[in-house]
């Protein structure tokens, strides 16, 4: 893989990263309603005051220009709606949680996902394949919202075993955590079946054990790699969709991450803070994108990246 | 692992071909029978539904299920099996809209990005890998939360985050059909390329196109109802499978049934659309590949 071609991937993501913000910018300024106009009514003086304070008078193509000016040295900007604080500050409360959320959810689906779907893969047709992939279409089929309050409900509610919301505890990780990451680890062992099975069935794995290699040792040094590759290409969407699947999760479990603050902010139209959750997002897919090319590269010296 | 392609006998057409394999299909079949009542249940509602779906009956509560409240009741006494009903032609409708909006934008810019080729198909098509890389999903939540709730707009969003992959597909197709065989020899055969495109790349391209859509109408019913239960779907009164989930959600603890009997409708549907989009990806194409 050429590092001309990762110079380019980057370069792309600058223009991409323009029309994002012109995107979302002019999307919310053309919608109707402001961050000011709430329950109760603000006195116009008052209004034109605080309207003056954030410069939300001056001509749109201004506040454009400026906000691009802060957002290069990445300030993002106050918040409308929490008097005196920033986005940036904002955002350094809730993305760790969300972070910790996401990667404990990825850990979960690959940890279940690898193992149900090794185990598949080495005794297919037999009750350890059927049991863990009938488990899979259900992850599959059943979204977030669904296995989240079932889950809530039998081990919560029913079992009284794990706390039901919030964000303090170890073991109030556990639910969230495994409601975000069921569907994945669900995807990833049948990916994870399938492309073992594949592997398994060529020549040079016939070799190995021609060569009384163990069992074991067929698997770990010789399927895994290739085996896995299917696994590694699901990763960019399986990071993306745990990213917005968060938005659910954390609302379900009262979680203050940034995904419930992205949807409140939206709906309080605090302008600043939905610009800069959106841009943080869509940073953070792109990122993730961009280091599973690299690792899938890696991976398999066929691909090759123009 | 693909089963190999059936030799055509004299007479059986692309679709037959489809048809009889889909039928040896039970899980598909069921799954299309299953889909097929619940059109027909959700189409005819107004006029067999038990209940209005706005009636309350505040003397009634949180009643759970009952012979005269299949599903119970909800919190102001709405019977929940009517409300199921009514939210299951909102999702319904999503479904087919959306993915038409879907199929509509992504067979154009797919076909024609595959007919022309060259330099105009190499930048559509860099176009649309910029664009898969874009979380469709925040662009709709921010449109909806500052347009208004609207339904309409929703289809419209929903079909415009799903046509991607189709014009992939689409434009994959044409740039191999026009290169087969067949073609060539209709067009020495003196056929003209309109009878060309009708007869022969139309029904061909035809299959997996099909195939793409069946499996984006559960995508985009998801993705509903995932709004629907952020709050930012389907306003009040009007309920989808999204509304009555988070409904349930919030009284789970006393009245369990309220969550429970949405869920397992949506998830149902879900199974039967991703079965019969798997049957017939299996039927209409069986070289492509199972994931």
């Amino acid at each position: 893989m050429g590092l001309g071609y990762l110079l380019k991937r980057l370069a792309i993501m600058v223009p991409v990263f323009f029309l994002v913000v012109t995107m979302v910018f002019f999307m919310i300024r053309f919608a109707p309603g402001g961050p000011f106009d709430g329950e109760k009514a603000v006195s116009p003086e008052i209004l034109r005051n605080l309207n003056e304070k954030y410069h939300l008078n001056d001509p749109l193509l201004v506040q454009f220009g400026n906000y691009l000016k802060d957002l290069v040295r990445g300030d993002l900007g106050p918040s409308f709606k929490y008097a005196n604080r920033t986005v940036n500050e904002l955002i350094a409360d809730s993305l760790p949680v969300s972070l910790e959320l996401g990667v404990t959810a990825l850990i979960w689906a690959l940890l279940i996902g690898l193992v149900a779907g090794g185990l598949a893969s080495m005794k297919p047709n037999t009750v350890w394949d059927y049991v863990p992939m009938s488990f899979s279409i259900l992850g599959i089929c059943l979204p977030t919202f669904v296995i989240g309050p079932l889950l809530v409900l039998v081990f919560g509610i029913w079992l009284e075993w794990l706390p039901v919301a919030g964000w303090d505890a170890p073991e109030d990780r556990i639910l969230p955590s495994l409601t975000l990451g069921f569907a994945y680890a669900a995807f990833i062992s049948r990916l994870t079946r399938g492309g073992l099975m594949e592997i398994r069935s060529q020549d040079f794995i016939r070799t190995a054990r021609a060569k009384g290699l163990s069992e074991a040792r067929i698997l770990i040094v010789h399927s895994l790699r290739g085996g896995l590759l299917p696994v590694v290409s699901y990763l960019g969407p399986a990071l993306a969709g745990i990213i917005s699947g968060a938005l659910v999760t954390e609302t379900i479990f009262n979680i203050p991450g940034l995904g419930r603050f992205f949807i409140q902010s939206a709906v309080n139209r605090d302008y600043t803070v939905v610009m800069g959750t959106a841009l943080l997002y869509f940073t953070l897919i792109f990122v993730c994108n961009f280091f599973v090319d690299i690792m899938y590269a890696l991976l398999d010296p066929r691909v090759k990246y123009e | 692992m693909s089963s190999a392609v059936v030799v055509a006998e004299k007479g059986n057409s692309l679709w037959d071909d489809a048809v009889a394999r889909l039928k040896k299909n039970r899980l598909a079949v069921f799954s299309l029978c299953l889909l097929a009542f619940e059109l027909v249940i959700c189409l005819l509602t107004p006029w067999i539904a038990p209940y209005g779906f706005e009636v309350q009956d505040l003397n009634n509560t949180l009643s759970g299920p009952s012979a005269a409240h299949w599903f119970g009741t909800d919190a102001l006494g709405r019977d929940l099996f009517t409300r199921v009903l009514y939210g299951g032609r909102i999702s319904i409708m999503v479904g087919l809209l959306a993915s038409g909006v879907s199929v509509i934008v992504g067979v154009i810019y797919g076909a024609v990005a595959g007919f022309v080729g060259g330099k105009l198909d190499n930048l559509m098509m860099r176009a649309v890998d910029v664009l898969y890389a874009l979380p469709f999903i925040f662009l709709v939540i921010i449109l909806m939360v500052y347009f208004g709730r609207n339904i309409v707009l929703m289809f419209i969003a929903l079909g415009l985050t799903q046509w991607l992959t189709m014009a992939r597909i689409t434009r994959g197709q044409v740039i191999s059909l026009r290169q087969k065989e067949f073609v060539d020899a209709a067009h020495t055969m003196g056929v003209t390329g309109g009878t060309i495109v009708r007869r022969h790349l139309i029904p061909n391209a035809l299959g997996p196109v099909i195939v793409y859509l069946t499996l984006t109408i559960p995508t985009v019913v998801l993705e509903e109802a995932f709004l629907s239960f952020l709050g930012l779907g389907v306003q009040a009164p009007m309920a989808s499978w999204g509304t009555l989930i988070k409904d349930g959600v919030d009284v789970m603890e006393i009245a369990p049934w309220l969550l429970l009997f949405p869920a397992a409708t949506l998830s149902l549907t879900l199974f039967c659309l991703n079965f019969l989009g798997d049957g017939l990806r299996d039927a209409l194409d069986p070289k492509g590949a199972k994931d």
